[in-house]
């Protein structure tokens, strides 16, 4: 990765600049906001309505250590975890591919001496920045209920960092295959698919073993190990595994998204 | 020894696939020069300018721009260039100042300065008054003003222009030439395709005609419509669809297009008197200057603009 930064000579200036450009579009009206605002609340719904709501039928829940905590304890992570996703897709997806495909911006950039690689870069960062608002502001919804400590929600955040950073470049990746916006439909569903089967709503170790191994290969069971192993204090060095899975698919999203960039704009 | 050209191509070539769209062409471009690619729309003149601007690669032949090689030093000569696209790609999310504002951030200048050359350039393209508006609302000849003060704001050594005028009505070119005219002035070198030949004729040095992925003919406006023209052209039309042609031999040579009969002629109005003498009556008859488009004509068989 950093071998691949030096070789193509990243220019912080110039990723700095891919990323101004979406500050300076936030000022274009109130409809991005509306959007930035809702998706925040669906994670914190979910939190209250099955966290909370279902949590109160479930009662208490044994973790493999043999600590028991509340149902809603076990979930909040899980969302914290797809906030982090959602807020780094929302951006890498739509927003990305309406750059990319539709108002050209990508072509008018790639015109300057900005390289594929740092608009790849700028737009993970800016992804990013959207992803941190929703993790910080739903750790502090955390710690407002009791379901996590000012210190572990510290602990997590740097872990929610990561899980940006992987779903942010598989989102750049993913958006420079769509054909167009029917395409985003299967991705809808399979955000979906994970949102549900990811040890999000209940452990892993319960489901049948094939499923167990399928759900172990996608990515927001490692995000939801990693998230929640840190915002409730249970460490173990398989939280290593889950970071080196969401680094390395960082690194590929990355790479990959650059290289299509190169391939579909600069013909 | 001569000024190093700030274009140098040799047998230059792109293909897509099995589509040749540039077929091995050869140009210098000297500094201070207004260049022009003369071409029908699928000449090859955008993908010939894509290469240029440092953005697709040639599939063969030697390229230099600005003395450096565009595979391995795109960043660095792009830095240098200032492009105007054949479609305008503002963004849609800015305002009018802040898609220049923004723009020069790419190039690495400064808030203060990204801010002082949007200034100076919303004057030279007459936007001032548009400068908080969004890019949508604007009319077709703004968007194209706003393109080419972005193209500027780095203040490039080679300016590219890819069909600067094309979908503009006749007051908006106007007002675009008069300001291309003036970069001219002040040494920019500007290179520009068009398929207007008036355009070709207005700002154009020195000019290529392209066909077919090739360059046909070379020179300035005036050495191409003496070479390939002659001094006025006649053009008659008839009513009753009758075939003139074989009637107007010898007055001077005789182009029969579906619609109306050129004559080039020396002389325009002897030309027509002698129509008269041999006692044709044409429903209309216009004697004008010959112009690129004749030469275009002369060299391919077809008109410019269908």
């Amino acid at each position: 990765m950093i071998s691949t930064m030096v070789a193509a000579r990243v220019s912080p200036s110039r990723v700095g600049a891919v990323m101004n450009r979406n500050v300076g579009a936030l000022r274009s009206g109130p409809s991005y906001w509306l959007v930035l605002l809702s998706g925040f609340f669906e994670p914190v719904l979910y939190l209250l309505s099955i966290g909370i709501g279902v949590g109160a039928l479930v009662g208490d829940l044994t973790l493999p250590s043999g600590r028991v905590v509340e149902y809603a304890v076990f979930v909040a992570p899980a969302m914290l975890a797809v906030s982090a996703m959602s807020g780094a897709l929302s951006e890498t997806t739509f927003n990305f591919f309406f750059k990319m495909k539709y108002s050209k911006t990508f072509d008018a950039i790639l015109a300057t001496p900005v390289k594929p690689f740092e608009i790849a870069l700028g737009e993970l960062a800016w992804a990013m920045v959207r992803s941190s608002v929703y993790t910080i502001a739903f750790l502090m919804v955390m710690v407002a209920l009791g379901l996590t400590s000012p210190g572990w929600a510290l602990a997590a955040l740097p872990a929610t960092l990561l899980v940006g950073l992987a779903f942010g470049g598989v989102g750049m990746a993913i958006s420079t295959l769509m054909r167009g916006w029917q395409d985003f439909d299967m991705l809808t569903t399979g955000q979906f698919a994970l949102f549900l089967f990811s040890g999000t709503f209940s452990p892993v170790q319960d489901y049948p073993v094939a499923m167990e191994i399928v759900v172990w290969l996608t990515p927001l069971y490692h995000a939801v190990e990693l998230v929640r192993g840190l915002a409730i204090g249970e460490l173990s060095w398989g939280l290593l595994g889950n970071a080196a899975y969401l680094l390395v698919m960082m690194a590929l999203g990355l790479t990959f998204a650059a290289r299509r960039i190169q391939r579909t704009l600069c013909v | 020894m001569p000024e190093q050209p700030l274009i140098h191509a040799r047998a230059l070539v792109k293909r897509f696939g099995d589509f040749t769209a540039v077929d091995g062409i050869d140009l210098d471009v000297a500094p201070g020069e207004a260049f022009g690619f003369l071409g029908p729309n699928g000449a090859g003149k955008s993908s010939t300018m894509r290469m240029i601007s440092c953005v697709s690669m040639p599939t063969s032949g030697e390229l230099r721009i600005l003395g450096m090689d565009p595979v391995r030093e795109g960043p660095k000569i792009r830095a240098r260039l200032g492009v105007c696209p054949q479609l305008d790609n503002l963004d849609p999310d800015l305002s009018v100042r802040e898609n220049l504002t923004t723009y020069a951030r790419y190039f690495g200048l400064s808030k203060a300065e990204s801010r002082r050359r949007a200034d100076e350039l919303l004057e030279f393209a007459q936007l001032q008054d548009k400068a908080g508006s969004q890019v949508e609302p604007l009319s077709g000849g703004m968007k194209r003003r706003l393109t080419i003060a972005r193209s500027l704001v780095n203040e490039p050594d080679l300016v590219l222009l890819d069909e600067p005028t094309t979908g503009l009505d006749p007051q908006a070119r106007h007002l675009l030439w008069e300001r291309l005219f003036r970069l001219k002035q002040r040494g920019t070198t500007l290179v520009l395709t068009t398929h207007y030949m008036d355009e070709a004729e207005q700002l154009c040095d020195r000019l290529v005609v392209m066909d077919g992925g090739r360059i046909v003919a070379e020179g300035s406006p005036r050495s191409l419509i003496q070479t390939y023209s002659t001094p006025e052209v006649v053009e008659l039309r008839f009513a009753d669809g009758v075939d003139y042609a074989g009637k107007l031999e010898g007055i001077g040579r005789v182009d029969p297009l579906p619609d109306r009969i050129l004559l080039y002629a020396d002389d325009g109005d002897a030309a027509v008197s002698e129509v008269h003498r041999r006692g044709l009556t044409p429903s209309s008859v216009l004697v004008r200057r010959s112009s690129l488009e004749d030469v275009f004509l002369q060299l391919t068989g077809r008109t410019l603009v269908d």
